[in-house]
């Protein structure tokens, strides 16, 4: 298999580009996504995010494959953490390997755009004076 | 029939599972039916069903034993 797709409770950007790198590939690119210290001006205690993970990991194979089969990737890994995470902690990394460094820039772009519009993922924002569901509402 | 439940809407439902007992064969039926049963369900930006792990549209059919989901506006990354 060259492509890897994870939920679980722990990621590091190590694992992803261990699984990408190949002689064949000169150029990883590589996104990070960390949980961010404040959301409108309002600080963040932490977030907490659900997953449906069998469907979510499905979604996340999908958005690999393409980007396999269309967008001149030769291998990927995109891997998201489940449950509490910490202001500064890593929760998403996206890790493309191609033989030329465009096709892996633009996969990587992709890929966080089209999880985030697809994979049935759900974070909580949790702030000191209560939490919400982001992007629930209109 | 089981629906599963996610997110803010389990929140909205008050459970991560609920049993429907009315029959529905169609998604669009079982929609209006999670709509007067929860009808906050009404207010999000979204809410879309997933059969069996794939979305599926309103005119799609369900089936006994079918896996489905309640899917509200996705926030992950």
């Amino acid at each position: 298999m060259d492509l890897l797709v994870q939920i679980k409770d722990s990621i590091t950007v190590q694992e992803a580009v261990d699984f990408v790198q190949s002689p064949s590939c000169g150029g990883v690119a590589v996104f990070i996504g960390t949980v961010r210290n404040e959301t409108r001006g309002k600080s963040v205690q932490k977030l907490y995010f659900e997953c449906y993970t069998p469907m979510a990991l499905s979604e996340m194979e999908k958005i690999a494959r393409h980007i396999q089969q269309e967008m001149g990737i030769q291998r990927i890994a995109i891997l998201h953490v489940s449950g509490e995470k910490l202001p500064g902690e890593t929760v998403v990394v996206i890790a493309a390997a191609a033989p030329h460094r465009g096709a892996a820039f633009t996969a990587c772009q992709y890929a966080i755009d089209t999880l985030k519009e697809t994979v049935p993922i759900w974070k909580k924002e949790y702030f000191e004076d209560g939490e919400v569901w982001v992007a629930a509402h209109p | 029939m089981k629906v599963l439940l996610f997110g803010i809407a389990k929140d909205i439902a008050g459970a991560p599972v609920i049993q429907v007992d009315t029959p529905v064969t169609q998604v669009a039926g079982l929609r209006e039916y999670l709509y007067g049963r929860y009808p906050r369900l009404r207010e999000l930006r979204s809410c879309m069903i997933a059969v069996n792990k794939v979305y599926a549209a309103d005119g799609d059919a369900l089936q006994p034993g079918d896996e489905i989901a309640v899917i509200p506006p996705v926030s992950g990354g």
